[in-house]
């Protein structure tokens, strides 16, 4: 062990002296103890009465990847009604006019406040309220036929969607500084220009992570259409099992799929987000 | 001769605070006019006015002959449609203390919005036109820059240069240079003094009186909602006739 040299002033001189690499003892022991618990649920699932080779014929069975295309497709198709609705629902609920901003109250009001499932029923069932659908004098249709699954699914999953966008949208049209709006008025824009150059896309910036966060969920909120007959990956998986009862391989052959289409999202979200982070400078 | 900017009678109220008092004042067309005074006086509110961004209870504002934000007929007022509004407030610029360029605009695209959005200009014109603008308030080196990557007094005069590319018939500055750091205030102070004698019509609330006396025509010096005096920079500057206007520059020179 060397001395240190002492300084004129009679302080040591640790200007040489490296700082040591700490042992972190505890973190250690803590992944050790993971590791076991994981090892012992691994060990436990091997050993139960799950049959993994059904759950590798099924994996890519061309029935459950039609489902999780069509899981992607709904999910995407039901987001995309979801933000637009938001959007617009949204700048209703700042609108100085009073009867667009009861009108997106009731709206949030009512989609939000019923059970998603509820409202998928409703929606698959509505011929049982109006058995033909239509324009008077133009066009007419029995509302069986027009109400497939799909389209149930669509309505049911977008419209409870935007319910919920519409609010992370409201947040976001507020975080944006009101000298934002009152610069955009001084060089003659109206509001409609003022929200879609200058307020909108800072407003995204803000709200693309929880948007992303309610994708996630929509995504998997997606497995409810299975109630009303929408083929999409969950369903597929039960069609299977009802068949040939491997009920928890089929399961976990639908997990596996969800887990994947998730986790290929939130890079996705991370190249958005970069996207609209444009001119904002973010101390490190 | 007609002025460019009348302002008659305006009154202002913020629920209790009564903001401005029948205020008139005119603005000539070239002139720089002053608005000195504590804050809470009403000046800043009264250039609000002026771009209709605060909208006055009573009282009228004419710019070049027209009246801003109603119409009038049978003996009554009707407010303007907001597109209305929006094509009156293309007569005057604005320049905001806190600057409020766009962030997610380049300095570049900040000057051009206007120009090719609004006025429907084509892009090639309106950035050779927004190149010129930004080097004449010496910035044509940062048009690619984000505010972020610009001190506070390249953000504002980058905010001066959008203000002029509209074409405006008067520029409104509210306190140009009250948030910015005092080493950055002569650069903004600069391209103003250069604005005004290339002879643009500017109002300018301000607390800079060293500038006010050098290069407006005219101050007026507001207090609780009322014009106290007004008259040639150099007599209310130098010789104020009202006790409160002599109080308010003892105690701003210090």
């Amino acid at each position: 062990m060397s001395r240190s040299e002492t300084l004129a002033d009679g302080f040591p001189d640790l200007s040489g002296h490296k700082i040591a690499r700490e042992a972190y003892w505890g973190r250690w022991l803590t992944a050790a103890i993971i590791v076991v618990i994981l090892l012992a649920i691994g060990r436990a699932f091997a050993r139960g009465q799950i049959e993994w080779v059904f759950v590798e014929r099924f994996i890519t069975a061309p029935v459950i990847l039609r489902g999780i295309v069509n899981t992607m497709i709904m999910a995407a198709a039901a987001m995309a009604l979801g933000i637009a609705l938001g959007v617009v629902v949204a700048i209703m609920r700042l609108s100085p006019n009073p009867v667009l901003r009861s009108v997106a109250g009731g709206y949030t009001w009512l989609f939000r406040g019923t059970p998603l499932i509820l409202q998928l029923l409703l929606w698959f069932n509505l011929a049982l309220v109006f058995p033909t659908i239509g324009i008077p004098g133009l066009w007419s249709a029995r509302a069986v036929d027009v109400m497939t699954p799909f389209l149930a699914a669509l309505l049911g999953l977008g419209i409870n969607q935007g319910a919920y966008t519409s609010e992370v949208m409201r947040a976001g049209l507020l975080s944006v500084d009101i000298g934002q709006y009152e610069a955009a008025q001084a060089i003659g824009m109206n509001r409609l220009q003022a929200l879609r150059r200058i307020i909108l896309p800072q407003a995204m910036r803000v709200v693309i992570p929880p948007l992303g966060n309610e994708f996630i969920g929509l995504v998997k909120a997606t497995s409810l259409a299975s109630v009303i007959q929408y083929p999409e990956v969950l369903h597929s998986a039960e069609n299977i099992y009802y068949a040939n009862s491997r009920v928890i391989e089929l399961l976990i052959v639908a997990g596996l799929w969800y887990l994947l289409v998730v986790s290929i999202l939130t890079p996705l979200q991370m190249l958005l987000e970069r996207r609209f982070a444009r001119g904002i400078a973010r101390g490190r | 001769m007609r002025p460019l900017v009348a302002i008659r009678q305006v009154s202002k109220r913020f629920g209790e605070f009564q903001a401005l008092k029948q205020v008139s004042l005119d603005v000539f067309e070239g002139e720089v006019v002053c608005l000195i005074g504590q804050s809470g006086s009403g000046k800043t509110t009264l250039l609000r006015c002026v771009n209709q961004l605060t909208s006055a209870d009573s009282g009228g504002i004419w710019l070049d002959g027209e009246l801003l934000g109603f119409r009038e007929q049978d003996g009554r007022l009707h407010r303007l449609s907001e597109r209305e509004i929006a094509r009156q407030r293309l007569a005057c610029g604005m320049v905001f203390q806190r600057f409020n360029l766009f962030p997610h605009m380049t300095a570049l695209e900040n000057v051009i919005e206007g120009p090719v959005q609004v006025q429907r200009r084509a892009v090639a014109e309106a950035k050779d036109e927004a190149m010129a603008l930004l080097r004449r308030v010496g910035l044509a080196d940062k048009a690619g820059s984000y505010p972020s990557q610009l001190s506070g007094g390249q953000q504002q005069r980058v905010a001066i240069a959008r203000a002029l590319a509209m074409k405006p018939k008067l520029v409104l500055f509210d306190e140009p240079t009250s948030a910015l750091d005092p080493e950055l205030v002569g650069e903004v102070l600069g391209v103003m003094r250069e604005l005004a004698t290339s002879g643009m019509t500017m109002l300018v609330v301000t607390h800079e009186l060293g500038f006010a006396r050098e290069v407006a025509d005219r101050v007026v010096y507001m207090d609780q909602g009322v014009i106290v005096e007004s008259g040639p920079a150099g007599e209310v500057l130098r010789a104020p006739r009202e006790a409160r206007t002599k109080a308010f520059l003892a105690a701003e020179v210090g």
